[in-house]
């Protein structure tokens, strides 16, 4: 008789994307486990506490937490959703950018720079307004739009004091004049499996920050950035989020690695809490055949 | 099962969703503080963390 599978999820809160990911589970009649990062410890040498799972999914929403652990696991042999070498470079906008250029995949200008005085020479080469993001980090937050050059310094003497060493390292992006709304389209594997446009009149169009979701029709182009952005960075489980530029058509904004859909699977009625939780279960089932 | 709580801020009655999850968060109607759940038999809440600077999707 075949032994059922094991599968761990990983998680902070219990939000609303998590509970329709174990509501998949049950359906599917997984033996799964709820882990909360703030509960969970490591013995390096003793892995054998952790074996016990065929896959592990990871919702953590603190990055450390949740790419730390996908690190240790993942040396471990066991797979996770997605790999700690994903997470790591869709939770860090350098690496993201770095690994997106390496592609050729369309992305806006960026440029990276230690010290406010080279950032502020940056800043000049690239012409204002430019965007000001903290590689770490997300929903929108601490995301400067920056006119002029006395904002600029006083922006970037702020980080340098005030913030960790982190925000010395200093992101700069073009600023994208976009038309009021984004595009943010869901990949599962070597399938998009579908994208809603996030509509706002602010800038920033993260739905975190308010932005309304409306269904996009996937095009040929849409499925084909996304899949080369995704390939990029690894693949898995990804929301990759679009611009649309008046000359150069869609680029890359960002990729996301422990994605919410609060907002997409309703607006959209494609079940990605089921489409992550199949995805899982195939992963689990190859290492479970590959052991046995 | 009685699914009601002291908020630990303001000790307003909370009154919880009969499937509610351990580890779900919820806001406090009186003084909008967030609540995590931490048992649910019996139901018990605090306050839940505050979140920090790499917390994201």
């Amino acid at each position: 008789m075949k032994k059922r599978l094991h599968i761990g999820v990983l998680y902070s809160r219990v939000r609303v994307e998590e509970k329709w990911i174990f509501g998949a589970l049950e359906k599917r009649g997984v033996d799964y486990e709820r882990l909360d990062d703030r509960k969970i410890k490591f013995d390096l040498d003793r892995p054998e506490a952790w074996l016990k799972f065929d896959a592990v999914l990871e919702r953590s929403i603190s990055y450390s937490r949740g790419l730390n652990t996908m690190y240790i696991l993942n040396a471990w042999g066991t797979p996770t959703i997605n790999t700690a070498k994903v997470a790591e470079a869709c939770g860090n906008k350098l690496i993201t950018s770095t690994s997106l250029a390496q592609a050729g995949v369309p992305q806006p200008r960026n440029m990276i720079a230690f010290t406010p005085e080279s950032a502020i020479e940056a800043i000049e080469q690239m012409g204002y307004p430019v965007v000001l993001k903290p590689v770490v980090g997300s929903w929108g937050r601490l995301l400067a739009k920056i006119n002029d050059r006395d904002a600029a310094e006083a922006l970037l003497e702020h980080k340098t004091v005030l913030g960790s060493y982190q925000h010395s390292i200093f992101y700069i992006q073009e600023f994208i004049k976009k038309p009021g709304r984004d595009i943010r389209a869901v990949v599962v594997g070597d399938k998009v499996v579908t994208a809603i446009y996030r509509k706002s009149e602010h800038w920033i169009t993260n739905t975190a920050r308010g932005g309304e979701g409306e269904i996009c029709l996937i095009t040929p182009e849409i499925e084909e950035l996304c899949l080369k952005a995704t390939q990029a960075v690894g693949g898995g489980v990804l929301a990759v989020d679009l611009i649309e530029d008046d000359h150069r058509g869609l680029l890359v904004n960002e990729i996301n690695h422990t994605m919410e859909f609060h907002t997409l699977q309703p607006t959209t009625n494609v079940n990605i809490g089921e489409l992550i939780v199949d995805y899982s279960i195939q992963l689990a089932r190859e290492k479970k055949e590959a052991g046995s | 099962m009685n699914n009601n709580v002291l908020c630990p801020e303001c000790e307003a009655e909370v009154s919880l969703d009969a499937n509610v999850m351990q580890g779900e968060i919820l806001v406090c109607p009186d003084c909008g503080v967030d609540l995590e759940v931490i048992t649910t038999d019996p139901i018990a809440v605090e306050i839940a963390p505050m979140e920090e600077e790499d917390w994201g999707e």
